[in-house]
């Protein structure tokens, strides 16, 4: 069985189709970033909302003996006198579920007491027997540090593929893949502003596999770039470019649309705590896949077009040297 | 051309054999339960597949520079009276600067004296300066040396929470410095779930500390402060008495601040009752260090109070009957629990400072064992969807592919084994991962062979070549994933940790069964077919 033998598509006779594709994505994105800084949570300005290991605060999530009832909790915990709390149904409906989450505490000392009280209304005021499945309160110094972190993590991991891609090709290689990569990163965050998602630990996690992932089908095409490059040097780098994609194209939606199985399969059955981290990567991985096709490839055409223009050398560096 | 594989074969399989050794050990049986058993044993759970508890704590630090600052000022204070030079007061004149002492109201004609008394002695330790013309004196703890404290101070902390989980009696407990800020520890304890044990004994700062008593008992705070005239000297402090008996509840005493013997001080602690009033006691003992200190302090000061402070709180008040070295008794209203508590927190040490919670997470071990029944589903569905998929689409190829990527698992699995690296949920993610991106060398060098097969080559030169041409890719390709995966292991904590990890190893993994072994088996495949048949790819 094969695929696309022979596929002979211009990819780059519609590099401005996909760059309108990209721009609409990016823009929604932001936008909806944008949207959200606008309306804080608890007074915490973020682009996309963030999940508790992030935003500090306290979150219990309770398994009900019976189906739960989201007032009879407000009215339990409002007669306790916790009055900022939000309760919502938590994974599907069978499980009878709820997460009951406390804005963050700014007294460290005090951290604690959140949790205890909950379960005490829930005790006290709510005739439904109860376990708690899961707990976390991060304060406001965990948070802070782990934003940075996260922050900082990303950079240098694009950064790292810079350098490796500089090393590995030439420096343009690496500005294109690093400039697709963002652009993944950038579409995959803005997915989750746009369905309202939260981004924790494990969504981050999830990126920086994708900033990896990205950079693969990014990578399998540019070497085939580099090898065609050294095999027929006069061929027009647009023709030669467009021959690399499609020769590669087999490989790449093959190994996209299975990594895409396997993640799909987490996302479907990997339970509620993976659900970011699975949304992540099957929105990443599409993206990641459509980037290198789109994004990168073009990228290096167009440069060296530019540099033509402005009569230096009309040549794409090929590989510096290439084993094989 | 037929190639001998004995050795390569031989390789492959040996390789096996050691990982799923590393899987399961030596099972004590075949059936599903002895598996299941030598599984679990082999592969560590991460705390949320197991259920437990993860703590950051904050160590205060600044009490125990404060500490150490408040017993400079004291000796000071000795120092210049045995010197028999007068000064108006020696404090620290700054709360939030608990680095800084101040020598006041030193007479001009003292000054060099004092300067030299104060150079010769805490010059080590502290920067001295002058101000108000050479009549007052500040002492600031050197940056170097404040550092080191707090160093120490962590690394007590340490050794104190890890003495007192384990005595608690949890297995296998992790209490380590938390990389990501300053002066924070990270506690992790599988299996707990009931988590407010713990932490009262974690958290406890039941420091013990006896002081000496400047005045007191008073009614409350507004007589203590009346009968010193308005205001507590600056190295005094106030503390309530807190005894069992409603009447002298809350009584208040003025204590000398500087402790004559602290937490640190006491080796051991005992409870036990007084043979005479039948009252339940505290023995105790002192290391020798604070031993002499006490014995030097209790003769001279025969017939005056100490106060036993607990947790901020006097406890008891005794006159010193006679000199006391190293071994003493604290008879206080103490109840039951109290007694064994304290002798238990004695014991394991004292906190050298307080703790703040940073952050908190309880993973119940229901939502563990939910969270591995899904993460393996996923699994087991992923891995079954990608082997029938390259079976489909590859044909005798795929059946090559899919023992590759058993293998990998295999290999992955099994070094989880060996290096008793955690499994966390994310892990399990990074499992599933590896299997879609491992497939992606697979499909790489296959895509390769195809269009070799199609320029026209032979079986065993489009095998050769097609190894040839995608060794440069995948080589680049596992290095740039690796690059992420060791970037998320420095900076990611706990559960990401474990995702990071599998992942790494994974595609480690995956560069041999991909490459190296898959080779193999097309090699023998090669051996096999007659001359001008056909891969089947």
């Amino acid at each position: 069985m094969e695929l696309f033998h022979g596929a002979n598509v211009d990819w780059l006779g519609k590099k401005w189709y996909f760059l309108a594709f990209s721009m609409i994505f990016s823009v929604a994105g932001i936008i909806s970033m944008g949207w959200h800084w606008a309306h804080p949570v608890a007074g915490l300005h973020s682009p996309v909302p963030l999940g508790v290991d992030f935003r500090g605060g306290t979150e219990v999530q309770v398994q009900f003996a019976q189906p739960p009832d989201i007032n009879a909790i407000r009215k339990a915990t409002d007669a306790a006198g916790i009055h900022d709390a939000s309760i919502v149904n938590y994974d599907v409906p069978a499980n009878h579920e709820v997460l009951i989450s406390l804005p963050e505490q700014t007294n460290e000392s005090t951290l604690d007491v959140g949790r205890q009280r909950i379960e005490d209304a829930l005790h006290a005021h709510y005739d439904n027997p109860f376990t708690v499945r899961n707990v976390q309160v991060v304060g406001p110094t965990v948070g802070r540090q782990l934003e940075r972190q996260a922050g900082l993590a990303t950079l240098y991991s694009m950064l790292g593929m810079l350098v490796y891609l500089w090393f590995r090709f030439q420096l343009i290689y690496g500005v294109a893949a690093v400039v697709a990569c963002f652009h993944d990163t950038l579409i995959t965050v803005g997915a989750f502003a746009l369905t309202d998602r939260e981004i924790s630990l494990t969504v981050i996690a999830a990126i920086l596999t994708l900033v990896g992932y990205s950079m693969n089908d990014t990578i399998v095409v540019f070497d085939r770039i580099r090898e065609n490059l050294r095999i027929s040097r006069r061929e027009p780098l647009p023709v030669l470019v467009n021959r690399s994609i499609n020769q590669t194209l087999s490989r790449t939606v093959l190994t996209s649309g299975l990594t895409f199985l396997t993640v799909l399969s987490l996302y479907v059955f990997g339970g509620e705590v993976l659900k970011g981290f699975s949304f992540a990567l099957v929105v990443g991985i599409l993206i990641g896949t459509y980037s290198s096709i789109a994004v990168a490839a073009p990228m290096l055409v167009s440069w060296q077009e530019w540099r033509a223009k402005k009569g230096k050398v009309a040549t794409l560096p090929a590989a510096k040297r290439s084993r094989v | 051309m037929k190639k001998n594989l004995k050795g390569r074969v031989a390789l492959i399989i040996v390789v096996l054999l050691i990982f799923t050794y590393g899987i399961f050990g030596i099972p004590s049986g075949f059936s599903g339960n002895d598996l299941k058993e030598a599984l679990t044993k082999r592969i560590h759970l991460g705390l949320d597949l197991q259920g437990g508890v993860h703590l950051i704590l904050q160590v205060v630090v600044s009490e125990a520079v404060g500490d150490e600052t408040d017993s400079t000022a004291a000796r000071i204070q000795q120092d210049l009276k045995t010197a028999n030079l007068s000064y108006s007061q020696v404090y620290k004149p700054d709360p939030s600067k608990p680095e800084l002492i101040k020598v006041e109201g030193v007479t001009p004609a003292n000054s060099n004296a004092v300067r030299s008394l104060l150079d010769s002695k805490y010059s080590n330790d502290y920067d001295l300066n002058s101000t108000d013309n050479d009549t007052a004196f500040t002492l600031m703890m050197k940056p170097l040396v404040e550092r080191a404290l707090e160093e120490k101070t962590v690394q007590q902390a340490i050794e104190t929470i890890n003495d007192r989980v384990n005595s608690l009696g949890v297995s296998e407990p992790r209490v380590a410095p938390y990389s990501l800020g300053a002066n924070q520890i990270l506690v992790e304890l599988p299996g707990i779930s009931d988590l407010d044990q713990v932490k009262n004994a974690i958290q406890s700062t039941a420091r013990l500390e006896i002081h000496a008593v400047a005045g007191g008992p008073y009614q409350d705070e507004q007589a203590a402060l009346a009968a010193n005239s308005g205001a507590i000297p600056p190295d005094e402090m106030m503390a309530h008495f807190s005894g069992m008996s409603g009447s002298e509840a809350d009584s208040v005493y003025v204590l000398q601040r500087a402790p004559i013997v602290s937490g640190s001080d006491f080796r051991s602690a005992e409870p036990s009752t007084n043979q005479n009033t039948g009252q339940r006691i505290v023995q105790f003992t002192l290391t020798d260090e604070a031993g002499n200190r006490f014995y030097d302090y209790t003769s001279a000061n025969v017939g005056k109070a100490m106060a036993v402070v607990m947790g901020g709180r006097v406890r008891e008040v005794a006159n010193i009957k006679e000199p006391i070295r190293d071994t003493g008794e604290i008879e206080g209203a103490f109840s039951q629990d109290e007694v064994t508590m304290l002798s238990k927190l004695l014991r394991t040490g004292a906190l050298p400072a307080s703790l703040n919670f940073l952050e908190d997470r309880t993973v119940g071990a229901s939502l563990g064992v939910d969270s591995i029944r899904e993460g393996v589903t996923a699994a087991v569905v992923g891995v079954l969807v990608v082997m029938a998929f390259m079976l489909i689409y590859y044909r005798g190829s795929g059946i090559n592919a899919d023992l590759a990527l058993f293998l990998n698992l295999v290999i992955l699995l099994g070094f989880m084994g060996f290096s008793e690296a955690t499994l966390t949920l994310p892990g399990i993610a990074g499992v599933i991962l590896t299997i879609g991106m491992g497939v992606d060398s697979n499909v790489l060098i296959f895509e390769r062979i195809r269009e070799e097969i199609r320029a026209g080559k032979s079986a065993s030169a489009a095998v050769d070549q097609g190894f040839a041409h995608a060794w440069v890719t995948i080589v680049d390709t596992h290095v740039t994933t690796i690059v992420s995966a060791a970037i998320l292991f420095l900076f990611g904590s706990g559960p990401v940790k474990g995702f990071a990890v599998t992942l790494t190893f994974g595609l480690a993994a995956n560069l041999f069964t991909a490459v190296y072994v898959s080779r193999v088996i097309f090699e023998a495949h090669l051996n096999k077919l007659k001359p001008g048949e056909m891969v089947s790819i």
